[in-house]
């Protein structure tokens, strides 16, 4: 803690790492405080707010299959007024932003801390015939999915909770069109194209991220690894697929 | 001065209990105002500083490596002995005496043998303890081999490094006792030099290696534990930094140098490829268990073999020469290392040597491989067979590996007496570096053994008897004999900076090397070692002249350190030629041509030369004075070895 | 075979040090990686130019002081110590790149020579089990099953070279210190102990200013002793399990 307080130039993580130690605090730095501020601790966050928002993926994903169900978007509709509306999905959904925002903000703490401990780099390096180009990019491919999904969240988050966007009646019940927005959204075709890429990434850094969420967890057996492996190719490739088709195939079926 | 070695009265299995209960102790209120310098972090230095540190002494340990874990130590592959007799063969304390004085071809000092068989099984206990993990059998209990020569399974072992485990657990002893405040660590420190004050070790002058700084440190007693002097042949199986400087100052400061031609040469290591050769490298003569040494039996057939008209497979097993399985059947593979060194020397001087060199015999696995199948074997030598085919490109499984004998440990060292003190009182010598429990031959996996009942189980007891006599007042580091040790050490940098010659330290040094190798080595003769004498009295002076040690005194400098380590070597391959001519007998790790039974056996002298070897220096370029140990057997009968 | 040698050159800790090329000629292909350096270093004494120092000691691939990064790659091509390279891994006309290992922890001392002793400190702080010399118990009187010794000796085979740190993206020396966490975690007489040993080591890891895991695995593959992944997990494991039981508040 001490290195990291030392370090004199101001930046987000710093002045975060100031507001939770405060003078008093440091001095009566419980238990907790100490083991989330050790790099272990710091890893345990990053994986288990990692591990939810892989869990959050595969709610999200099932859910927006509805999109492509053909009944003109009812079914999403409704979904997507049940999401923003059920208190218990609220719950979710704070701790969903709790957890974006924590896997971001100790991403920054720990690659600063990882940068400094290299204060020279090599001049030459072979590191892609020791280690996997996703292992060794986590921050740049997490930080493209942050400017994505600022960009999602704008396109239709902020929409369905501030944005002025029409409405549709199902059964005499008045609901907003998210559906009519998100068609609309895909007849772009560079939006479509930056979706699509974007879920690349995001493959990337899943194909690492899930089982090293376990590895760090400290779940790493022989009769288990194989599977968690196994689950973890699958997912990558599955759940960002999933993603991409839908702006693909609203592009291509309006 | 009358050599006194202080083996207490009464019969040999109740001396070490009755010498410890006549022991005095130090109040454990006092420990703490005695200061306690440990030269060198191995096994016996390492268990020394954290078994001191622990009664409550204050270490200062020094090393010249990173860190003290690189100690050479780290390099034993086999195991190391203890007379546990878990395998219900018949092993004993007294067994493991027998073995140990009669494979040091009775040249070695009794009662410190039998001390030495006597506190082996408390060894493993402390290592296992520690977490040492040593190989196991699959009811989880310890396993043992049998090895180097022995008709008992009593080496235990972790796989092929049990060096490495066991330093690491003295490290981690010692490690605790830094964290503990009790041993502070003196890491890339190199040792100069020993300050006597009044007839007593008060402390040494040291280089910080980083830096160059020369610094004095005082103490109640100094202890040596700074490993053999097989560089003196610059190609051995010693690290590139082992050196003989910390027992040479002391030797100059008084205390006596003991058996110094006593070398052991090592049958199993792999052979020299070329001149660039930096130094040997030492695969555990465990695989002489399953591996079989042969040559062809004729030269015309070897001939073939070096030009690579034919391979080694493709010779029929009735133009194989097992020698070593046909001269000694009864042991066979498993004759001691200098009877299986010297037999390879012969037949590769007879021209059947089978590398391009001519300087190397098989060792083969193939029926070893046949009858237990590869899996077996790997599980047993994986890592050995691993880091041969790393050096020579070729593959051990596939065909025999070549083995050729390097120098390997150097049973002389500085004179010690039943309390491991040299003749300068206060100074003591441990593991490698002294002279006390092989012989003129040690067996296999007994290095480890002794470097940690020194450190470990002897030193703790005797050193105590001696700080409890001279009392705890402080030593004073400003007593002037310290600032003229320091200004000594600095006069021969300075000197040794300033001749700006034309030759690097390593030329001066490979031609020690093989002038001690040609003449010293497996066999000498008078004519030879008096050849040789000469040849070293003028190398010294050519480096003393014409010597070229680049950079400053105030930096990182390893030409400097590599100078001041050479030099002494020079001093040293000249005793050892004195003492190799003295001795006019074959015994162990000294083989005289001219001393031989008809069967090419060393041929010892007991009559005359059942001694120890003491010398005492004299000055510079002076002859060293002789003294003499009388060695007496009172429990064993002094036979011929053999091994047929 | 003739080689270009770009070698690190920096005259102290303080120096800002750069590369210097040195043509060599000569080399055998039989020659270790630190033979062909020890040619260079008698062809620079020659000159009157300062040698190269590196570490090194025991050249048989066990004591670990050993530590050039080679060619983009700590102990270069293979998966081994430097001392244990040979020159048949490279070719005739390679030009070979020789740099310290890089970390804040491991700060250079001169040239290709790091200091290590963070790792020792680690060790200090808990690597080790407490027993005093004498009064243990008879070694059979602690059964272990070889499955655990076995494991717990492949842990404990880690020469504590650094190539794990100078492999990791992030310099983190996580693999050195499971490798002694696990050896001490899975046998019985690390047991005392083991709870407060895994939070003393990782706090002293923390200070010495390692960075983190990033679970790339780069420090196992280039691991000369082949020190698996597993261990960090279990580091982990047992980290996180101490810190919620132990005593420690």
């Amino acid at each position: 803690m001490d290195c990291l307080l030392a370090v004199p130039n101001v930046n987000l993580a710093s002045v975060i790492e100031n507001i939770r130690f405060t003078p008093i605090l440091k001095n009566h730095m419980s238990w907790v405080t100490k083991t989330l501020s050790s790099t272990l601790g710091r890893k345990l966050i990053m994986a288990l707010t990692g591990l939810f928002l892989i869990l959050f993926l595969v709610g999200h994903v099932s859910g927006n299959l509805l999109l492509l169900k053909g009944d003109e978007g009812k079914s999403f509709n409704i979904y997507a007024e049940f999401m923003t509306t059920n208190p218990a999905v609220k719950l979710l959904s704070y701790l969903t932003y709790i957890s974006v925002i924590g896997h971001v903000i100790y991403s920054i703490i720990l690659t600063r801390k990882n940068k400094s401990a290299r204060p020279i780099a090599y001049a030459e390096t072979k590191a892609s015939t020791n280690s996997s180009f996703s292992s060794r990019n986590m921050g740049i491919l997490g930080t493209i999915i942050l400017v994505f999904l600022m960009v999602h969240m704008q396109n239709f988050w902020y929409q369905m909770h501030w944005g002025d966007i029409p409405t549709v009646t199902y059964d005499g019940e008045t609901y907003k069109d998210l559906f009519a927005v998100v068609s609309f959204s895909f007849q772009n075709e560079l939006l479509v194209l930056g979706y699509v890429i974007a879920m690349g990434f995001l493959a990337f850094h899943l194909s690492h991220g899930f089982a090293s969420a376990f590895q760090t967890l400290g779940l790493n057996h022989k009769k288990y690894s194989p599977a968690i492996e196994t689950v973890g190719k699958i997912y990558c490739v599955v759940v960002p697929a999933l993603f991409a088709s839908m702006p693909l195939y609203i592009y291509f079926t309006s | 001065m009358i050599l006194d070695s202080k083996i207490p009265a009464g019969p040999l299995s109740e001396k070490w209990t009755k010498h410890k209960f006549n022991s005095k102790l130090v109040n454990p209120a006092n420990k703490r105002k005695y200061e306690v310098i440990v030269v060198g972090t191995g096994l016996a230095g390492a268990s020394a500083a954290a078994s001191l540190a622990e009664l409550g002494y204050n270490v200062k340990a020094f090393c010249f490596q990173d860190s003290p874990r690189r100690a050479h130590s780290i390099a034993a592959q086999g195991g190391i002995n203890a007379a546990k007799n878990y395998q219900n063969d018949g092993d004993s304390v007294f067994r493991l005496f027998y073995d140990t004085i009669k494979g040091g071809d009775y040249r070695a000092r009794e009662a410190n043998v039998y001390r030495l068989a006597e506190v082996s099984v408390n060894i493993i206990d402390q290592c296992v303890a520690q977490g040492v993990p040593f190989a196991r059998e699959y009811g989880g209990l310890l396993a043992n081999r049998s090895f180097g020569g022995a008709q008992v399974s009593r080496t235990f072992y972790a796989r092929g490094q049990t060096g490495q485990q066991l330093l690491l657990g003295a490290y981690s002893a010692l490690s605790r006792q830094v964290a503990n405040g009790k041993v502070k660590l003196y890491p890339r420190t190199e040792m100069m030099d020993v300050v006597v004050v009044d007839g007593h070790a008060r402390g040494i002058v040291t280089r910080n290696l980083i830096t160059g700084a020369i610094e004095n440190h005082a103490a109640h007693a100094v202890l040596l534990c700074t490993g053999g002097y097989g560089n003196v042949f610059f190609l051995s199986t010693n690290a590139m930094g082992s050196n003989v400087t910390a027992a040479w100052r002391a030797h100059k400061r008084g205390a006596y140098f003991a058996n110094p031609c006593y070398t052991q040469i090592h049958p199993t290591c792999i052979p020299v490829s070329g001149d660039h050769q930096s130094k040997l490298t030492l695969m555990s003569e465990s695989l002489r268990n399953d591996g079989r040494v042969w040559v062809p039996a004729t030269k015309e057939t070897a001939d073939k073999l070096r030009k690579g008209e034919i391979k080694a497979n493709d010779i029929a097993d009735k133009d194989r020469d097992y020698y070593l399985e046909r001269k000694y059947p009864s042991f066979g593979n498993l004759v001691p290392r200098d009877v299986a060194s010297r037999n390879a020397k012969y037949v590769c001087d007879e021209g059947r040597g089978v590398n391009e060199t001519g300087e190397a015999v098989f060792l083969d696995f193939r029926d070893a491989i046949k009858r237990d199948g590869e899996d077996t074997i790997r599980a047993k030598y994986g890592n050995l067979f691993d880091m041969y085919q790393q050096i020579t490109g070729e593959n051990p499984y596939q065909v025999p590996m070549m083995i050729y004998p390097a120098v390997h440990y150097t049973m002389g060292g500085l004179w010690v007496d039943y309390n491991l003190m040299t003749t300068v009182p206060g100074l003591y010598a441990l593991g490698e570096a002294n002279f006390s429990d092989h012989g003129a031959n040690r067996l296999g996996a007994s290095a480890l053994m002794q470097g940690l009942a020194d450190g470990y189980f002897v030193i703790p007891y005797t050193v105590g008897d001696y700080l409890a006599q001279i009392g705890p007042k402080p030593v004073d580091v400003n007593h002037p004999e310290f600032q003229k040790a320091a200004n000594e050490v600095k006069d021969r940098i300075n000197k040794l900076l300033s001749i700006k010659g034309s030759k690097t330290v390593d030329y001066f040094h490979k031609k020690l090397g093989k002038i001690m190798w040609d003449e010293c080595g497996m066999a000498r003769t008078a004519e030879g070692l008096s050849k040789a004498k000469a040849e070293i009295k003028a190398l010294r002076a050519e480096f003393w002249k014409d010597v070229k040690v680049l950079g400053e005194n105030e930096e990182l400098n390893q030409s400097l350190e590599k100078a001041h380590r050479v030099a002494d070597f020079l001093e040293l391959g000249e005793l050892m030629i004195d003492d190799a001519l003295n001795r006019d007998e074959s015994c162990g790790g000294h083989f005289r041509e001219e001393y031989q039974t008809p069967e090419g056996e060393a041929l010892r002298d007991d009559e005359n030369f059942a001694y120890v070897a003491a010398w005492k220096y004299t000055g510079d370029n002076q002859e060293e004075e002789l003294h003499k140990e009388p060695l007496e057997f009172e429990n064993v009968k002094l036979t011929q070895r053999s091994y047929k | 075979m003739k080689l270009t040698l770009k070698v690190w050159r920096q005259k102290n800790n303080t120096d800002k040090g750069g590369f210097v090329s040195y043509p060599i000629d000569g080399i055998s292909k039989d020659m270790s990686f630190l033979e062909m350096l020890d040619v260079l270093n008698e062809e620079l004494s020659d000159k009157g130019e300062d040698p190269v120092h590196f570490d090194h000691d025991c050249r048989e691939g066990i004591c670990g002081m050993c530590s050039l990064f080679i060619n983009g790659k700590p102990h270069g091509p293979q998966q081994t110590t430097t001392c244990q390279l040979h020159m048949r891994s490279f070719n005739d006309g390679d030009t070979i790149t020789i740099e310290p290992w890089r970390a804040k922890a491991f700060p250079v001392v001169k040239d290709l020579v790091v200091d290590r002793s963070s790792f020792d400190r680690i060790i200090q702080a808990g690597g080790y089990v407490s027993v005093n010399t004498g009064g243990v118990p008879d070694a059979n009187e602690i059964p272990i099953p070889k499955r655990i010794a076995d494991e717990a000796f492949d842990a404990a085979t880690c020469i504590g070279c650094g190539a794990c740190v100078a492999a990791c993206k992030n310099a983190s020396a996580m693999l050195f210190v499971s490798a002694k966490i696990s050896q001490l975690a899975m046998l019985p007489q690390g047991q005392v102990e083991r709870k407060e040993r895994a939070e003393k080591m990782i706090a002293q890891m923390d200070s010495e200013g390692f960075g983190a895991c990033t679970n790339t695995g780069a420090c196992s593959a280039e691991c000369p002793k082949g020190i698996s992944l597993t261990n960090i997990a279990r580091m982990n494991r047992e980290y996180f399990s101490a810190v919620v039981s132990s005593e420690n508040v």
